[in-house]
């Protein structure tokens, strides 16, 4: 039954690839295309651009605009908001250089044909809290992927990167990638001068809360995997900040974001006695993060979930936010569906099938599982470059987004410390890194990458040996999936899952973990690493799923490591470190950053400092 | 199963093989249609649903939490630039809604490579294509007091 076709080999040289068309990778064809008049530009995507990445289903608002024109918020403004939530610790420089551009993308994406909403009264765009603006976001994604693909020479749907590759003379120097056409089999060899990667975070490295047929219904996409992280750790590239994911309050099970309800239709959330439980343990709370973090305006995305979890504990759910106090009229009722509609479809099957009528009963909310991810209220990431106009000098090395490997640049979810980017913001990126990477390109006019054959066929045995893998161990067994040779890629995930819930504070723990747990869980995630190799694939989709998880793996070594590293609590909400349950600012106000050395398989822990410059 | 497929209304074209993200439409080699080989891999994201043209793939919620007897239906009109939505409860409550989709007509964005080529040194500054002129303000922000590392 196997679909292999190991003896297909593509190569294709280019000047410019781009790894994973979402919006960061979108971002970075257009500008690309814009500045690098006459270079060979190519994007490889492991699903159709058209709908891929975390706005597959569309969006309902556009999180990050600033408002610059009608004087609402200013680049200053947004540092200190974003600073604020992530509780200090954010590169100032690259969300300064985000803000200050992200209206002129906006004002693209409505010239393109983006439905925006406006304000009657005051002709602006209509907002739904400080930093977000709605949109009738249906086919957000199709929109820019159609300006995507006019960019580009090549778009390679449905081949998925699954390693970079770093140059035959030159291991500190990007000179091309590895892709897997998940459709016929292909092994796709990219020869690049400079590589921008935008392949997203991930999702199911924690166990979810639905196990059944509701896995799939986690808040992130259950098809991003992490590649953006991996990828570059394995190449080793230096990361920062992989200890903060993020969990999300939500609407229970359906997922549906509470954005448009609590800040625009000003919905309250209150415990199953009606009392508006935040209230209750703010003074708790002062006295366990102390008054600069817990009277923050506003409050830190992870304090408010440290309340709800607080109340749970204390036995007071449901936790439920009354929508039905809001839907006071049929514009609101479109709009309170349409949010949903556009960007959440399950949450809306999830009212049917349980007849809750928001305009006339509450919702519950919960707390997801952690996510890890670099664009939204958190920074996961790589350590990049910053703008030249004012990046501190310890923050810059040349070229806007580029990480510590030559050439190699990230936007988006993978880029570290630049939080609060979302849709807009991570386009923007993309833009930022296509600019400098076309200037890269300029200034090594001479450089021709060159691989080296002994790993690529290295990579490429290791590539296919799931295949073979499975090939050779079902004959052994009648039928079915229990053998002694191989684990499914499912298998394989769902002992990842485990891992991470268990012992790197996921929601069974309630968030919890301590340095003997952390070191048990590497002790166990080290053997799964080495069981990866005895993934049993039966087919190509599952070939496909073998490479996500071992995406995955690298991803969720990489929690745990910098979960380590950091003796402090700095989240409360996004997890606990019980053994050292305060924050530090005297000790730990600095990023946790990580390199894994390919040529010595060891990781090398460190920490750099933050700089305030936004005062 | 999230997405499903009805048996008599596919015709095995493969639209929805195309478009899914996740990878799980395939066409089942027996009876030459499609169906969602991961259900636990679904997101609900419609894309399928929206892309099939004979309308032969529905939703059936999440067995861990979502009762029978609902329906969440999807009529998306690329060229109408409009998407329209029926949501059938449980208890037979019907909800219609319809929201835009696209103001310009499919296919008109035009590329970035066919815009007047920009002047050799703009590379060096920090202005991004068609700024300042998209910022709608009159300059580009940049930070004045950076205290230096
Ligand atoms: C549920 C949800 C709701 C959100 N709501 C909003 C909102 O209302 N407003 C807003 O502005 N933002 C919102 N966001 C945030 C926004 O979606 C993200 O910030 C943004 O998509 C990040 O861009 P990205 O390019 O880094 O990742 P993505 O857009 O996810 O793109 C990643 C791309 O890489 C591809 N890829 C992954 N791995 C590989 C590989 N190995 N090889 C090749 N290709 C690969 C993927 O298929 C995908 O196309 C929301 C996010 C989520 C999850
Ligand atoms: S798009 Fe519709 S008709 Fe075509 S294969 Fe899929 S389910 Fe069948
Ligand atoms: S709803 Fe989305 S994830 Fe599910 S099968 Fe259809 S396209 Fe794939």
């Amino acid at each position: 039954m196997s679909l292999r076709k190991t003896n297909s080999v593509k190569h294709i040289d280019c000047d410019i690839l781009i790894v994973g068309g979402g919006f960061a990778g979108c971002g970075a064809a257009y500008e690309a295309g814009y500045w690098g008049r006459g270079l060979k530009i190519v994007i490889a995507e492991k699903a159709n651009i058209e709908r891929s990445g975390a706005v597959a289903h569309g969006l309902s608002a556009i999180n990050c605009y600033m408002g610059m024109r009608w004087g609402e918020n200013t680049p200053e403004d947004f540092v200190r908001y974003a600073r604020g939530d992530l509780m200090g610790l954010v590169r100032e420089d690259l969300l300064f250089d985000v803000a200050r551009h992200v209206d002129a993308t906006v004002h693209m994406f409505e010239e393109w044909g983006l439905p925006m909403m406006y304000n009657k009264e005051t002709g602006r765009y209509q907002r739904e809290g400080k930093w977000q603006i709605m949109i009738h976001g249906e086919s957000y994604k199709p929109i820019i992927a159609e300006a995507a693909q006019k960019s580009v020479d090549e778009v390679y749907n449905r081949v998925m990167i699954t390693h970079l590759l770093t140059d035959a003379h030159n291991s500190r120097r990007i000179a091309g990638a590895i892709g897997l056409d998940v459709r016929d089999g292909t092994f796709y060899v990219f020869r690049a001068k400079a590589v921008i990667v935008g392949a997203a975070g991930a999702s199911h490295i924690y166990r979810p809360r639905s196990i059944g047929e509701g896995a799939g219904r986690t808040w992130y996409p259950p098809w991003n995997n992490g590649s953006a992280y991996a990828l570059l750790m394995q190449a080793g590239a230096e990361m920062i900040q992989m200890e903060n994911r993020i969990v999300v309050t939500r609407f229970k099970d359906g997922y549906g974001p509470v954005g448009a309800w609590f800040l625009m239709l000003k919905s309250v959330a209150t415990n199953a006695y009606g009392e508006e439980y935040e209230k209750a343990h703010l003074d708790s709370l002062r006295s366990y993060v102390g008054a600069k973090y817990a009277d923050a305006k506003p409050m830190p995305t992870c304090l408010r979930n440290h309340l709800m979890l607080e109340e749970i504990k204390a036995g007071k759910g449901p936790i439920y936010i009354h929508t039905e106090r809001s839907l006071d009229t049929r514009e609101k009722e479109e709009l309170g569906w349409e949010d949903f509609l556009d960007m959440t479809v399950g949450q809306a099957v999830m009212w049917a099938s349980q007849n809750i009528d928001p305009k006339e009963d509450p919702s519950e909310l919960t707390m997801s599982e952690p996510y890890v991810m670099g664009s939204h209220a958190v920074c996961a990431g790589a350590w990049v470059s910053g703008p030249e106009d004012f990046a501190p000098a310890d923050y810059n090395w040349g070229y806007n987004r580029m990480t510590t490997v030559e050439g190699l640049f990230g936007a988006g979810d993978t880029v570290g410390g630049s939080a609060h980017k979302f849709s807009s913001g991570s386009f923007t990126e993309g833009r930022l890194a296509a600019k400098a990477a076309v200037r890269y390109i300029r200034d090594h006019q001479d450089y021709k990458p060159e691989l080296n054959t002994n790993a690529v066929e290295r990579i490429r045995e290791d590539v296919y040996r799931p295949l073979e893998n499975y090939n050779v161990g079902r004959h052994v067994i009648v039928k079915g999936s229990v053998s002694p040779f191989f684990i499914t890629p499912k298998q394989g995930l769902q002992r990842l899952e485990k891992i991470m819930d268990e012992y790197c504070g996921g929601v069974s723990s309630y968030y919890s973990t301590n340095e003997k747990l952390l070191d048990r869980g590497l002790l166990l995630l080290q053997m799964l690493k080495e069981d990866a190799r005895k993934i049993g694939a039966e087919d190509l989709h599952q070939l496909q799923r073998t490479w996500e998880l071992n995406h995955r793996i690298w991803v969720a070594e990489a929690v745990m490591r910098h979960t380590l590293f950091r003796k402090e609590t700095r989240w409360p909400g996004y997890y606990y470190r019980a053994d050292y349950p305060h924050v530090d600012d005297q000790k730990w106000h600095v990023f946790v950053s990580s390199r894994y050395d390919p040529a010595t398989d060891q990781w090398e822990m460190n920490s750099k400092p933050v700089h305030h410059i936004v005062p | 199963m999230p997405t499903f497929v009805y048996m008599t209304m596919c015709d095995g074209c493969g639209k929805c093989v195309e478009m899914c993200p996740s990878d799980i439409m395939h066409i089942d080699p027996v009876n030459r249609r499609a169906f969602n080989i991961e259900p636990d891999m679904c997101w609900e994201c419609y894309t399928c649903v929206k892309y099939c043209p004979e309308h032969a793939i529905d939703v059936r919620g999440y067995a861990d939490f979502a009762p029978l007897g609902h329906g969440v239906t999807v009529l998306r009109e690329a060229e109408k630039g409009a998407v329209s939505w029926k949501i059938k409860y449980r208890d037979g409550r019907i909800k219609e809604f319809t929201f835009p989709i696209r103001t310009t007509k499919w296919g008109t964005i035009p590329s970035p490579r066919t815009l007047p080529p920009p002047p050799n040194d703009a590379i060096s500054t920090p202005l991004l294509s068609h700024e300042p002129d998209y910022l709608k303000v009159d300059s580009l922000p940049t930070l004045k007091t950076a205290k230096q590392g």
